[in-house]
Order: structure tokens, then C-alpha cells, then sequence
């Protein structure tokens, strides 16, 4: 099993090797993304908001976690219907989990480089150091890795079924679900009802632990219970969810027909 | 190596409906050990669906399908580790140089000394110089031989072949043929191959099976459907199918 996960993860890696577009999304966007925030901050705290440093690189370092993370599942396998390479994979004795584990593992891959350049540039450049989440920084990590690990297999699915009109929603969905994470902003700005949805989401926890760990110097790990619990629960559903789809795509055709127009 | 009488593909009462069309009607044919077998019929008349069905991408309504023994249904991917496919319309990402692809390609086989094995067939296929060539900067001939050497890097038992060569000028098609010819020869590969170019199928093909309407409508060898078509050539057997004609079962 290992050597097919490990083969179709150098697949995606040659890619990246190959492809400026592809690479920059490693890096590119996110810098950009930083500079931007980070300059933000930086006016937020002249007008008297001194920690808007601290929040805003924290929750946009973070986000990109979860976004990178996201990417990589989705973008991975539409990569393979633009190049038409699709069938070429599902007529290989591969098994369709090999193939999400594959995508995941790149998305672990890119959230950690792309993580790592941030938190130096952000170090140097606004001298937010990501560093004093302390013993909280890996568990964030991972909650937001395996949420957009869950929320890719979800928009995966949806895109083998829809086939290129659902593409939208490679980069879509994220955004949809970045006003409720509460992200910049605490929890307590949403209006009471979108607070109730908020709490249903893992990277809701995250942020708000990571403002109150900034904000105290104490790690709070409260936070992790009900992310890592709620982590859980929207990967198995993800899981099923992705599962039935492959079926009904099985059951009335669309893979050949997604891979081959 | 002549075909043998050892069944390796058996499809019996193959259907494919997509709500009340049948795309695949009740199809049954078997395919012998070392057997080219051409899929020929109009568009819309089922090729790509049986296909599709053959390679497990497509479940059937009903029906089964064994390959090398083993029900499709249930061992797809100890069939698929012995089977391949090309396809004039699916291609190797453009993006990699042609020894990642197959590289790539030859890790999910689990095929041993990849580099052997890649360069034999770019030799077969008389591409050996593009082996570090970006695959997007190929010809389509090289890209669809390339497709090709994909296709062989397992050294399939089986193998399906969707119009391999739908893109290729007279001279590199006859060289492809050949090497498929010499494969078949070599190492008894049973071919599934489907074409447009009767000619190509009359030179290539052991046996031929019609499809019209997701049903089969004529199978035996080409002399045989040309005899009972009372015609010189199957691109007239096709036209008559097309056209609703029938000919002598």
C-alpha cells in the first residue's frame, strides 16, 4: 500500500517541481497574503489595537493550514481531469483510499512549508513569533490539517460527481466557511445564531484558542477537546460521504465520462 | 503465440442502463488467450460504456464480466494489476518529463527495475530519445506511444485499447501496430481494441464483434463477417450496421 501512496505522492511532487503555477501556491500566495495582513496589523496597532499583530498573522497562519491543507485534496485530483490523466489512475490496481491518503499526505506536506516560511517572515518582518503558542502550536496544527483534510474529500467528491461546473468550489468553499471560523475576530462579533452554527466547526476552536493563548502566554488547550472531537466527526462523515459518491459516480458512469470529455 | 482456446475475458448478459436507455443490451462474448479482439460499431453504440464496464469504472445493471478467472465484481484490483489500457483520449500529465510519468506509473504496478523496463519499451515503441523530454513538448505520435509504453509497463496479460491510434500518421500507425502485433506474438496479450479505421481492424484483429444500439450484431473473424456481408471490405460491413442493414448471423 505504502508504495502506491508513495508513488502517486512523487506524482504530485514532480509536479510541483515542474510547475511554477504550482509552486507558488506554496508560497506566493501566502507571502503575499502576509505582507498584506501583516501591514494591516501594523496600522491597527498605531490607531490603538497593540495586539492586532498577534491575531491577525495568527489567524492568517493558521487559516493557511487549513486552506493549504484543503487545496492539496482537491486540487490534486482536478489537476488530474485537466491533464486527462484521471482514468490512467483509476485503472491502476490503486485503491480510492491510497489515493485520498496520498493527497493528504501532500496537503501535511505544503501546510508545513508553507507554515514554516510564514512563521519566519513573520518572525523577521513584524516580529510575531508563532513560536509562543507554545506546546498548543502542534495540536492547532493538526486540528486544522485534518479539517481541511475533511472538507477536501467532501468538495472532491462533489467534484466527481458535478465534474468541472462544481470547480468553483475548489476555492469557494473555504471562504464560506472563513467568516464562521472566526478567523480575524473573536467568536463573541458573530450575531448570536451564526455563533451557534460557528461552534459546530473544529477551526471555530482553534482561533479562539489561539487568541487566548497569545492573549494569556498560557496554552489553552481546552480548545482542543471539542476541535479535536468535532474533527472526528467530520471525517467520518466526510469519509461516507466521499465513499457513497464514488459509488452513484460508479453506478451511473461519470468517471469515464469526467475523465475522457 | 497463436490464441488458445482458454477463455481470459467472459462477459455474459452484459447491461448498462442510464435511466430507461440501455447503453449495453445483453452482451455476451468471450476472449481467447493471446486474442486481438476488435469493439467495433457506430458512436453511441456501447464501445466506450463496455469498455468502461470491462475496467470496472462503470458498475453494470446486470451481468457478469470474468477476466483471467477472476469475477470483476469482487478481485477489480488483482485484475487491474494484471491488465492495462490506452486511450486516444486520456493522456499522461503534459507537465512531467516522460521517465517521471513512467516512473510514477511503474510504482503503482509495483514494477521491478523500472529503468529496465521503461527503456525496453521506449525501444519497442522506437522512442528512446525522449525519455527526459517533457511530455507536453512531444509529438502526438510520441505522445500516444508513450501512452503506450504506459500501457506495457506491467507487462499486461490484458490489455484495452480505446483508438490507440486515432492520432497517428500512416507510417508511425503501422510501426504501432506491429509492435502490438509482436507483443501479441511474444507474450500471448489478449487486446480489447476498438478503431474507426477498418482497414487497421481487418490487418489486426483476430476476431471482430459489431455493436449497434448497446447490442452485438455480428461476431466471428474478419473473413467470416465479410463472407456472410457478401462484401470486400468491413468498412462497407460498418456502413451497412450504421445504416440499420443487417448481415447473416
Amino acid at each position: 500500500m505504502w508504495g502506491r501512496v508513495g508513488a502517486l505522492l512523487l506524482r504530485y511532487l514532480y509536479l510541483y517541481r515542474r510547475s511554477l503555477p504550482r509552486s507558488m501556491e506554496i508560497f506566493f500566495w501566502p507571502v503575499m497574503d502576509l505582507l498584506v495582513w501583516g501591514f494591516v496589523s501594523i496600522y491597527f496597532q498605531k490607531v490603538g489595537a497593540p495586539r492586532a499583530v498577534l491575531f491577525l498573522l495568527g489567524g492568517l497562519i493558521f487559516w493557511d493550514v487549513f486552506y493549504r491543507s484543503q487545496q492539496a485534496i482537491t486540487l490534486s485530483l482536478t489537476e488530474e481531469i485537466w491533464v486527462r490523466n484521471l482514468l490512467n489512475v483509476f485503472i491502476a490496481p490503486v485503491r480510492i483510499g491510497e489515493v485520498v491518503l496520498a493527497t493528504c499526505l501532500l496537503g501535511l506536506i505544503r501546510a508545513i512549508l508553507s507554515t514554516a516560511v510564514l512563521g519566519v517572515l513573520a518572525f523577521f518582518l513584524y516580529r510575531f513569533d508563532l513560536l509562543l503558542l507554545g506546546p498548543a502550536l502542534l495540536p492547532y496544527f493538526a486540528s486544522l490539517l485534518l479539517f481541511g483534510w475533511a472538507v477536501g474529500m467532501s468538495t472532491m467528491a462533489v467534484i466527481l460527481r458535478f465534474g468541472h461546473a462544481a470547480e468553483a468550489l475548489i476555492w469557494g468553499t473555504p471562504f464560506l466557511l472563513q467568516p464562521i471560523s472566526a478567523v480575524f475576530y473573536p467568536l463573541a462579533i458573530l450575531p448570536p445564531w451564526l455563533r451557534t452554527v460557528s461552534r459546530l466547526l473544529p477551526s471555530t476552536y482553534v482561533f479562539e484558542g489561539m487568541r487566548a493563548t497569545l492573549e494569556t502566554g498560557r496554552p489553552a488547550m481546552g480548545a482542543l477537546v471539542p476541535a479535536l472531537a468535532l474533527n472526528a466527526v467530520f471525517l467520518a462523515i466526510a469519509g461516507a460521504f466521499f465513499g457513497w459518491m464514488m459509488n452513484r459516480v460508479r453506478e451511473k458512469g461519470y468517471l469515464g465520462r469526467l475523465a475522457m470529455e | 503465440m497463436a490464441p488458445s482456446p482458454e477463455p481470459v475475458i467472459e462477459v455474459q448478459g452484459l447491461t448498462k442502463r442510464f435511466g430507461e436507455v440501455a447503453a449495453v443490451d445483453g452482451v455476451s462474448f468471450s476472449a481467447r488467450r493471446g486474442e486481438i479482439l476488435g469493439l467495433l460499431g457506430p458512436n453511441g453504440a456501447g464501445k466506450t460504456t463496455t469498455i468502461q464496464l470491462l475496467l470496472g469504472l462503470t458498475r453494470p445493471t446486470s451481468g457478469r464480466i470474468r477476466i483471467l478467472g477472476l469475477d470483476l465484481a469482487r478481485r477489480r484490483r488483482d485484475i487491474l494489476q494484471r491488465a492495462n489500457f490506452s486511450s486516444a483520449y486520456i493522456s499522461l500529465p503534459f507537465n512531467l518529463s516522460v521517465r517521471e510519468n513512467l516512473d510514477v506509473f511503474g510504482r503503482l504496478y509495483g514494477v521491478r527495475d523500472r529503468r529496465r523496463r521503461i527503456g525496453e519499451l521506449l525501444e519497442l515503441f522506437e522512442i528512446p530519445d525522449v525519455l527526459h523530454t517533457v511530455t507536453g513538448k512531444l509529438s502526438s505520435g510520441q505522445v500516444t506511444r508513450v501512452n503506450l509504453c504506459k500501457a506495457f509497463l506491467n507487462d499486461p496479460e490484458v490489455l484495452f485499447l480505446d483508438e490507440p491510434t486515432a492520432s497517428l500518421d500512416p507510417d508511425i500507425a503501422e510501426k504501432v501496430r506491429n509492435a502490438l502485433k509482436r507483443v501479441q506474438r511474444e507474450r500471448g496479450v489478449t487486446m480489447i481494441y476498438t478503431s474507426h479505421n477498418m482497414r487497421e481492424i481487418e490487418l489486426l484483429c483476430d476476431r471482430v464483434i459489431f455493436l449497434m444500439h448497446g447490442r452485438v450484431v455480428a461476431d466471428g473473424t474478419p473473413r467470416e463477417i465479410l463472407e456472410r456481408a457478401d462484401s470486400e471490405s468491413l468498412e462497407k460491413v460498418f456502413i451497412t450496421i450504421a445504416r440499420g442493414g443487417r448481415i447473416e448471423a
